[in-house]
């Protein structure tokens, strides 16, 4: 049996919408999870010139594939071990947090432009704007994504930016079918008519009382799309076309290791993790806001 | 059900245009073909000659035109690097993709569609628990990284399959469960929500009254209707699957169309890259088309409303 008295009475009374937000957020363990993992890395990120130990590019052929402090032949001078250029491996994935951080987040703005527009379009003007954006909707879900990410950046060359571009410019699908469907279900209300009824004009009843209301809904696809920008990132530099050494991404990090992973199993360990541990909180942090956002909860 | 197929397929036709000039123009826009044609160090005459050869100094409409008519009559030009006709290196190399997604599907269905029938059956219960845990992990692993790990413990330490390669059939062991896995719970999630709304009907209600037996009612009652939309996304996620075989068959050298699509783009081999590329496209709106009507013809509804 439940025990009745441990189960929260919230006063419904006198708390107000804000307050009750707020307690269904500190009740949500995934998000206080997520969020707080995320706060880390970023934190990392910012002050990865402070805390990390060495220089990430600094190489030392004498100081070559020495393994974690927690291996038996480990040293505290590197904490990680180094790599099989003899850089620091604590040091290389500190700064490649700043990378995966900064593809994630342009990757979702770019993409998050061009996709919440079309959708918005779609959603309120609906018709013939409807039918072109839904066709270019389907258009662009048929480009295999991997593969011309994969072939322009092989002809425009990698680098950082080129990679962020190209990502930004693919993966605004996912933005715009939500959006849109959101935006019809929106654009029905009382309020948009009462809006439109006193005299706004039609940008301004967009920006003003449809986009406010999808906000829940961008945010977690915006966290969705910045964790598959960042696994996609990884995935090209891992086969070599997308940021170029000596840059410390995350993917590069584990495709210089793929030689030496039979034996130095914890430098694609590494780098893999962190990988995992980044892509885990962004996850959580959009779960998380899905669910405290829909007072119905996980459906 | 005529009009409905008729008007899907229309615009299937039209979306593949646009996609096959997309993917022509895409990728002849993003780089200059006639000095990747010429090597390095070549001369700006070698280069003036490769493009009046090839063709390539005409509108690109035109060049759009002639390509899109060659490859519809099964001409995909030659291969720059394979030196080989690109139609028979894509035929050859087809049939182990279309396995590995074939057997990835498989694999995925086979763990997704117990998984998620239980996980509704018992929600909150361990297994639920489990199904959301597979997810969470699945989302967060970048795919080479599993792949690799994989290699390591089975291929390895364990010895029990070969680390890379395509010569017999435990080959696709591991490429099958990696890129199954990450298919498998979306589908899972689609197979639970759709069993909990359709085991909460009436009509399900109805056949418990009438004293059906509860594996008749989950299966023949529920299943039927709950598998509508996993339908739909099994086709959508075959077309994931010939894109995500990119980086899987990488991995592991395993000798198919995502492999040959890598090895074209790395070494600027424009006809077969662009033949893949437009390949995949056309698949995905076949898979899609046959989709949509798949589900029309399960679910009657679909068809009523968009045909009238």
């Amino acid at each position: 049996m439940t025990d009745v008295a441990a189960i929260p009475v919230l006063d419904l009374t006198t708390a107000s919408s804000g307050t009750l937000l707020r307690r269904r957020i500190m009740a949500h363990r995934g998000l206080l999870i997520g969020t707080g993992l995320l706060t880390l890395i970023v934190m990392v990120a910012l002050l990865a010139p402070l805390i990390a130990p060495h220089d990430p590019y600094a190489q030392d052929l004498s100081r070559r594939m020495i393994p974690p402090i927690w291996y038996e032949k480990g040293s505290w001078a590197h904490l990680l071990g180094t790599d099989n250029l003899g850089r620091d491996y604590l040091s290389r994935v500190l700064y490649g947090s700043q990378i995966s951080l900064l593809i994630g987040a342009a990757v979702m703005v770019i993409s998050g432009l061009i996709g919440t527009v079309l959708g918005l379009a779609a959603g309120f003007f609906g018709g013939r704007v409807d039918m072109i954006v839904t066709f270019v909707i389907t258009v662009r879900l048929a480009l295999p994504l991997i593969l011309v990410a994969l072939a322009v950046v092989a002809t425009v060359g990698g680098s950082l930016w080129v990679v962020i571009l190209v990502l930004g410019l693919l993966k605004w699908d996912r933005f715009a079918v939500v959006m849109r469907a959101a935006t019809q279900q929106v654009r029905v209300l009382d309020y948009v008519a009462a809006a439109e009824a006193a005299g706004a004009s039609t940008l301004r009843v967009i920006v003003g009382e449809v986009l406010p209301n999808l906000l829940p809904q961008l945010v977690v696809v915006a966290t969705v799309e910045a964790a598959s920008a960042i696994l996609l990132e990884a995935a090209l530099s891992f086969l070599g076309l997308g940021v170029q050494p000596p840059l410390p991404s995350w993917g590069l990090m584990i495709a210089e290791a793929k030689t030496y992973m039979f034996f130095s199993f914890w430098l694609i360990a590494i780098p893999g993790t962190a990988l995992a541990v980044l892509v885990f909180a962004v996850n959580m942090v959009g779960d998380g806001i899905r669910d405290v956002s829909a007072p119905g909860g996980r459906g | 059900m005529l009009i409905y197929a008729l008007k899907r397929l229309g615009l299937a036709v039209l979306v593949a245009v646009v996609v096959s000039a997309l993917a022509f123009l895409l990728l002849r826009a993003s780089g200059d073909v006639a000095i990747a044609l010429a090597g390095e160090g070549a001369r700006s005459e070698d280069i003036e000659n490769i493009r009046r050869i090839f063709g390539l100094d005409r509108p690109l409409i035109v060049q759009y035109l002639e390509w899109a008519a060659k490859m519809a009559r099964g001409d995909f030009g030659t291969s720059l690097f394979f030196k080989t006709d690109v139609h028979a290196l894509v035929l050859e190399k087809l049939p182990t993709t279309a396995l590995l997604a074939l057997f990835s599907l498989i694999f995925a269905l086979a763990v997704s569609l117990p998984l998620g029938i239980l996980a509704a059956l018992y929600p909150n219960s361990w297994i639920d628990r489990l199904c959301l845990a597979l997810a969470v992990i699945g989302q967060a692993l970048p795919s080479f990284f599993f792949a690799l790990i994989l290699m390591i413990v089975f291929a390895v330490m364990l010895r029990l399959l070969p680390v890379s390669g395509s010569d017999s059939w435990a080959h696709f062991v591991l490429p099958t469960v990696v890129l199954g896995y990450y298919i498998a719970p979306a589908i899972m999630r689609l197979v639970r929500a759709g069993m909990i709304e359709v085991l909460a009907s009436d009509y399900v209600r109805t056949a418990r009254a009438k004293g059906l037996s509860s594996t008749s009612v989950v299966l023949k009652h529920a299943l039927r209707n709950a598998l509508v939309p996993v339908v739909a996304l099994s086709a959508v996620q075959l077309g994931f699957l010939l894109g995500g075989s990119v980086v899987i068959e990488t991995v592991f050298a395993l000798d198919g169309l995502g492999y040959l699509a890598f090895q074209s783009i790395t070494h600027k081999d424009l006809p077969v890259t662009q033949a893949i590329v437009t390949l995949l496209s056309l698949l995905y709106v076949g898979l899609t088309l046959a989709a949509d009507l798949a589900n029309a013809w399960l679910d009657p509804r679909i068809r009523v409303g968009s045909g009238s």
